[in-house]
């Protein structure tokens, strides 16, 4: 303790006496991550006592007494002289430390705080104007961290107002790199593909006397088919905007039981079947459940909020693509085999088994919140 | 050894942000608010912000701040003064108070250009403005547009005192091929003229010591400097001309007394290193620490006031010539006295670039300037 006071002494006296004449400067650094901004803002003690008084006793030496009976009014007179925006949309600034830090022309406020931005920042707008009204002189010096790059801009009267921008984001590389967000998930999230395929495998039959029969001509069974992907696109696709843009939302667990369940229920209509037209219903009723769970995903990848529409529409659009190839690769062999015993023993009900089967393992586990399979 | 620990942690721990050990802490030392000068300034601020945009008052605080601001070296006032002429500052031809007052500013600033088209403008409406002509000349002798500057002396003779004039005329006289006239010259002037203003007899001994030096009249020299600053101790410029002049006599004991106590003014902090590193004292690594972070924050704000000091640090204290000769060159851009033509000279010798050194070469040959050192460089570079 005593090294330390001697220590600080020592400094004070080398460093205090050696503080240099310069022009005014404050310095600003904002670091910006993903989801975050956190700022400190250094303001020479000398220039705030130049505009708001600090020296309540007049004595010309600053204490750190005097320094935090001004925080309030340094913070007010500071935020009041600096706007920072993602986009359009100011962000609110939240002061969250006070610190004191000595640059080469002697000690500063060191304002630490955060910043609440209505909007992920793609780029961050300045809007400065701090001393400029007292010292035309005085610079703000800006630097902005960002994924490991650093941006800087020295903000003066003519150039209050600045623009950083964090990184070229191009609409169109979001848009690719969200379709095929949408092609993976349905093709990796197997319950979507099972519902799928649970509604699809009696398409290439028709029910007669309690009987499955195979379809005689291939244009009604296509028809049946593109009922059925149709109403569970439109379906899911209601609720994944709904759910992005927070209209509606649902705990997540309680959704993913309930796709799991419905992917359990179609399976067994197939064995014990109760609706055996208008399959499409179904289709539309499950689809708006799953559109819900894709839209969890999306969150999960986070979403640029200043192309939310266009992030969405890719999202969506990969998921048909997705759906669309897996249709396509398995209505041809489906119709091709339809009048096999193959496909009727082990295709269509033993198929239909196995998924209701392997489904209801995925209501457990989600619903009971337990760890059945891997 | 506990000096020692801190010199080494120094710098480290001053990075680091911090809370103050206890409320009495001391962070920041303020100007004097007592002082009578700091007094009377915050009086006068107070008169403006309850009549805004009162010319009278406006122009008396603005003068006040640059002669604070020149005084101390400190370009903090020079900013106050600008903002105090923020309703005339973007006038292209406001009035003529305002045009001298924003000319002293841009020349700090080291925006001569603007400086000198706002002097043009007040000459032609005031011809009989004589701290205006005597600016002008300032400036165009920064320049090295000498003949121009001897111009803007002449009206001086009838404007100002018969000695302000020949100081003028002189000081520009000894740079082109008329040293020894110009200093005797300047010196009778001196002696025939005892009735005059200190602010005349600091800026004629000045003068008279740096001639002198360039002749390489050391002992001359010495007399002068001395005069000069028994008359003010504190005159930035001076401070450093003599300094300068100590360094290059070997005297640096003379040179740690003088500039001790003036640290804060980057130009003497760099000359008290110099004077260090000749007397190999062990304070020096921080000085350099320091100088180096000064010269970082002012680069920071994009401006480049002080390229010709910042290119001698490079070369004797980093010892970095190629870096220090862009510095240098960078700096003649702009700046064109003598000493920075001679860092100009000294980078290029220590870079071994003979061609870079030609533009001082070009000066000294159609100028005909007298200079000792600089005569003895561009001698050796023939040589080499």
């Amino acid at each position: 303790m005593l090294l330390r006071v001697l220590l600080g002494f020592i400094l004070y006296g080398c460093y205090l006496t050696v503080f240099a004449h310069k022009a005014s400067d404050s310095y600003l650094t904002l670091n910006v991550a993903a989801d975050k901004i956190s700022g400190q803002w250094d303001i020479a003690l000398r220039d705030l006592d130049f505009a708001i008084s600090l020296d309540a006793n007049g004595d010309s030496a600053i204490t750190w007494k005097e320094l935090r009976k001004q925080h309030d009014a340094i913070t007010t007179y500071a935020f009041t002289h600096l706007q920072i925006s993602t986009g359009e949309s100011p962000c609110r600034i939240k002061p969250t430390q006070y610190l004191v830090d000595n640059h080469t022309d002697g000690a500063y406020s060191v304002l630490k705080f955060d910043l609440d931005c209505p909007r992920l920042p793609t780029e961050i707008g300045i809007n400065y104007t701090l001393f400029f009204d007292l010292d035309p002189q005085h610079r703000g010096l800006l630097r902005v961290e960002y994924k490991g790059t650093t941006h800087t801009a020295v903000l003066s009267p003519t150039l209050n107002n600045q623009k950083i921008e964090l990184a070229r984001v191009k609409s169109g590389t979001v848009f690719l790199q969200y379709l095929h967000e949408g092609i993976w998930h349905i093709w990796t999230g197997y319950d979507h593909i099972l519902f799928l395929l649970s509604l699809l495998l009696p398409a290439v039959l028709f029910r007669q006397a309690g009987q499955w029969k195979p379809a005689t001509r291939f244009h009604p069974v296509l028809i049946e088919v593109i009922k059925i992907v149709t109403a569970f696109t439109i379906a899911h696709s209601i609720t994944l905007s709904l759910a992005t843009l927070g209209v509606i939302s649902l705990p997540s667990r309680w959704v993913e039981s309930a796709i799991a369940a419905s992917v359990v229920l179609a399976a067994l209509n197939n064995l014990y079947p109760l609706i055996d037209k208008k399959l499409w219903l179904v289709a539309f009723s499950f689809g708006l459940i799953h559109g819900i769970g894709f839209a969890n995903v999306l969150k999960d990848l986070g979403l640029p909020k200043n192309m939310l529409l266009l992030t969405l529409l890719a999202f969506n659009l990969g998921v048909e693509l997705g759906q669309l190839a897996i249709v396509s690769g398995f209505l041809p062999v489906a119709f091709w085999l339809r009048q096999t015993q193959f496909y009727r023993k082990a295709v269509f009900s033993l198929g239909s088994i196995l998924i209701a089967m392997l489904a209801f393992l995925w209501l457990l586990e989600r619903s009971l919140n337990l760890s059945l399979i891997n | 050894m506990i000096i020692v620990i801190a010199m080494v942690f120094a710098p480290d721990l001053l990075a680091v942000p911090f809370i103050p050990d206890n409320d009495e802490q001391v962070l920041e030392r303020l100007p004097v608010a007592a002082d009578p000068v700091n007094r009377e300034l915050l009086a006068l601020r107070n008169r403006l912000n309850a009549n805004p945009g009162q010319l009278d008052l406006a122009i008396n605080l603005s003068k006040r701040y640059i002669e604070l601001g020149k005084a101390e070296a400190d370009p903090r006032y020079y900013g106050y003064a600008q903002g105090v002429l923020k309703p005339w500052w973007d006038m292209p031809e406001p009035p003529s108070e305002v045009l001298l007052l924003r000319a002293l500013i841009l020349q700090n600033r080291h925006d001569f250009d603007s400086a000198l088209h706002d002097l043009e403008i007040l000459l032609r409406r005031e011809p009989t403005d004589a701290q205006a002509w005597l600016t002008q000349a300032v400036i165009l002798q920064v320049r090295a547009r000498y003949d121009e500057a001897q111009l803007s002396c002449i009206p001086l003779m009838d404007l100002e005192t018969p000695l302000a004039a020949s100081t003028c005329l002189a000081s520009i006289g000894s740079l082109t091929g008329h040293a020894d006239k110009s200093y005797d010259f300047l010196r009778d002037a001196f002696k025939e003229n005892q009735n005059i203003s200190t602010d005349q007899r600091l800026w004629s001994l000045t003068v008279l010591a740096e001639i002198a030096s360039r002749l390489g009249r050391n002992e001359e020299a010495n007399q002068f400097f001395t005069e000069a600053l028994k008359i003010r101790r504190q005159d930035v410029y001076l401070l450093n001309a003599y300094a300068d002049f100590l360094i290059d006599q070997k005297r640096p004991a003379e040179v740690i007394a003088l500039l001790n106590d003036k640290t804060r003014i980057d130009s003497l902090l760099l000359r008290l290193a110099l004077a260090k590193q000749q007397l190999g004292d062990n304070e020096l690594p921080n000085i350099i620490t320091q100088l180096k972070a000064r010269f970082a924050a002012n680069r920071l704000r994009g401006e480049n006031l002080h390229q010709g000091d910042e290119a001698r640090f490079t070369l004797y204290l980093l010892k970095q010539p190629q870096q220090a000769l862009q510095l240098a060159q960078a700096n003649w851009v702009s700046q064109r006295e003598p000493k920075d033509a001679r860092i100009l000279l000294e980078t290029a010798i220590a870079a071994h670039d003979p061609a870079a050194a030609q533009p001082v070469i070009e000066l000294i040959n159609t100028t005909g300037m007298e200079h000792v050192q600089l005569r003895e460089m561009a001698a050796q570079l023939k040589k080499n």
